[in-house]
């Protein structure tokens, strides 16, 4: 029997998804190797659980999500979360910040049919979860790597430290370095490829902190580049603005 | 040994004669507001009148003062880039694995045949080249790819001119005038409003190749030229690493001075990514999907990631104050112990290339002043 791999969403843009589809040539290959018992964006067919391998992408945003994901949970062996949404509350977590009930009232003339949590939250905040791949949106070669790890029972090679080892492995010149242009790098993932860097720009943070970040020390070297402290308290406010290291150090410049 | 003076006519055709004779040439260039190394064909890719101004964590290219209107070639020092890139890649495939029939069939990766002329090298950058050889080939157990890839090497060095605020090559007694091992190397004249080039030959390869050049014979006053360069680049030297820095560190290990450290410090690793001799590296198995074959695949690590120092159980090296320590330590106590030299040549890269501008001198300073 084929190991049951299914796919799961929850707020989010369906992005994460996306890059499986994307996979191409590699999903024929996967096609054969997984039984894809439920992924909606790709097909109505689906079948009943338990699954081996549950994908989660989206951040829990309602309390019917709340209920469905410990379904999930109860459903899977293994459950793998994707994306910033599903692993740190995505975007939508900026109203984690903000009044509910204003950021309603901003932005729907009639927000009475709203059913909503107040918070966007990450999935391990509601169940436990087996690893958590990072990004907005993921890489499909980490996703591919993923399920390769687990299809051959070992540990995923997926790193953990800082983007600016991806600027060195490419030979991209830091951008921080040789224009005092900020730079998340040193406090973010690796495993996007090295996009922004590569096209001289700072990295935006889409795969979330890194390994034990020194956010502070960054924060500093921003301050003394020229960034002042409103700027520094959004800088951390992006996909990954609930993460806790980006959330508490953009509240150190409130 | 044989020298002589070559224009940048003569220059090209050095260039010209190491891609006939089947050298894939490398030298620097312009790319990116930096001085990188990349594919040399032409005299015209070289970063002509630029100078590098380098401070902790900043580095900005600018147009040079032109002496006696000529437009220095090697105005420069180093850059993010380093020879390590070539010949100790950031990563490379070991070897590939195979089921066959009950048993593995392993394969070593395709022996690639590289044959690389460095243009360019600094004698920071040929001391750090000595020290990986030490490291890669040196011992017991041979890097065969790494080994390949250094027989294959032919070496242009050049002797700097100026040094950058980040150097301190000096103290580290590697610089700035070329010595060791290399084919050939290029001093940069510019007295008079003439611009040439001495070329003096390190190897009989060397002395085969510029043989064939279009040279003129060297004059004492090229040669009286070059040194007085060389002395005035010394003097230039900002900063220094304080001398007894192995015995310092020796006796620190409990300094409190590394907790300031790990306030600053990112551990982002750019510091052993940019460093022409740090060497580590971690293996990766990237098998197929279905089990039946697995290539290893060896990738740069750094002291500043956790995994590095992971064992059973969890990593022994959790504070970045332990990770710092670890990395500074290494470079310049325990390799002395190790492979028999400090790990530094003083190349000012990670002072440069840290984002926020550690200063592996001013550390040292500091720890001796913690001490005090
Ligand atoms: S560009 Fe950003 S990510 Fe890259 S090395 Fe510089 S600080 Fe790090
Ligand atoms: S010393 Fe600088 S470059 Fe090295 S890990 Fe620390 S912050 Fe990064
Ligand atoms: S430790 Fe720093 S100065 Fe010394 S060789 Fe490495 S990069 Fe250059």
């Amino acid at each position: 029997m084929k190991p049951k791999l299914a796919v799961w969403k929850f707020s989010s843009c369906d992005g994460c998804q996306l890059s499986l589809l994307d996979c191409e040539e590699e999903l024929l290959q996967l096609a054969g190797a997984v039984q894809i018992a439920h992924f909606l964006e790709a097909s109505r067919a689906t079948r009943p659980g338990p699954y081996d391998l549950s994908l989660v992408e989206g951040s829990i945003s309602t309390a019917r999500e709340q209920a469905q994901i410990r379904w999930i949970r109860e459903q899977s062996r293994q459950l793998v979360t994707i994306g910033a949404c599903a692993t740190a509350g995505g975007i939508q977590a900026l109203r984690n910040l903000l009044d509910f009930d204003e950021v309603q009232q901003q932005v729907y003339p009639q927000p009475d049919f709203i059913d909503s949590l107040a918070t966007a939250t990450p999935v391990s905040d509601h169940v436990k979860v087996d690893f958590e791949l990072r990004g907005c949106p993921i890489d499909k070669g980490q996703l591919l790597e993923l399920i390769n790890a687990f299809l051959n029972a070992r540990r995923p090679n997926i790193p953990a430290w800082s983007q600016c080892q991806e600027c060195k492995a490419a030979g991209t010149v830091c951008v921080m370095v040789s224009r005092g242009e900020p730079c998340l790098g040193p406090v973010t993932q690796a495993g996007c490829g090295n996009r922004c860097p590569a096209v001289g720009r700072g990295c935006y943070g889409c795969f979330g902190p890194a390994e034990r970040p020194n956010a502070a020390a960054l924060s500093r070297r921003l301050q003394e580049l020229g960034m002042d402290p409103a700027s520094l308290q959004r800088y951390y406010r992006l996909f990954n603005a609930n993460a806790p290291a980006f959330r508490e150090e953009s509240a150190r410049h409130e | 040994m044989l020298q002589c003076i070559l224009d940048t006519g003569g220059l090209q055709a050095l260039i010209t004669a190491l891609w006939e004779s089947g050298h894939q040439v490398l030298g620097p260039q312009v790319r990116d507001d930096a001085v990188v190394y990349a594919r040399l064909r032409e005299v015209a890719q070289l970063p002509a009148g630029i100078v590098d101004e380098q401070e902790g964590g900043r580095y900005r290219l600018h147009r040079t003062v032109i002496p006696e209107g000529v437009r220095p070639l090697f105005a420069h020092v180093v850059g993010p880039h380093s020879w390590k890139r070539f010949l100790h890649p950031p990563q490379e495939p070991l070897w590939r694995v195979e089921m066959d029939g009950q048993g593995l069939a392993i394969q070593p990766a395709e022996a690639k045949e590289a044959r690389y002329a460095f243009f360019g090298v600094r004698a920071c950058e040929l001391a750090a080249m000595a020290i990986q050889d030490r490291v890669l080939k040196g011992g017991e157990h041979v890097d065969s790819a790494y080994l390949r890839r250094r027989q294959g090497l032919f070496t242009v060095a050049v002797n700097c001119t100026r040094a950058a605020d980040t150097c301190f090559c000096v103290s580290m007694e590697s610089g700035p005038a070329v010595k060791g091992d290399f084919d050939l190397q290029l001093t940069e004249l510019t007295a008079g409003g003439e611009h040439r080039f001495l070329l003096e030959a390190g190897s009989e390869a060397g002395e085969k190749l510029l043989e064939r050049l279009p040279g003129r014979a060297a004059e004492q006053a090229a040669l009286d030229e070059k040194a007085a360069l060389l002395a005035a680049t010394a003097r230039q030297m900002k900063r220094a690493m304080p001398a007894g820095a192995a015995e310092l560190l020796a006796d620190s290990l409990d300094s409190s001075h590394w907790e300031s450290v790990a306030a600053r410090c990112l551990h982002c690793g750019n510091c052993t990514s940019v460093c022409p001799t740090c060497f580590c590296t971690r293996t990766e198995e990237r098998s197929a999907l279905d089990g039946r074959s697995s290539e290893r695949w060896r990738l740069q690590d750094s002291c500043f990631n956790e995994g590095f120092s992971y064992i059973h159980g969890g990593a022994l090296r959790r504070s970045a104050a332990a990770r710092y320590r670890q990395w500074i330590t290494h470079k310049l106590l325990h390799w002395r112990e190790q492979f028999g030299s400090a790990g530094c040549t003083g190349c000012g890269r990670c002072i440069t290339w840290c984002p926020v501008g550690i200063d592996i001198t001013e550390e040292v300073h500091r720890l001796a002043e913690a001490k005090a």
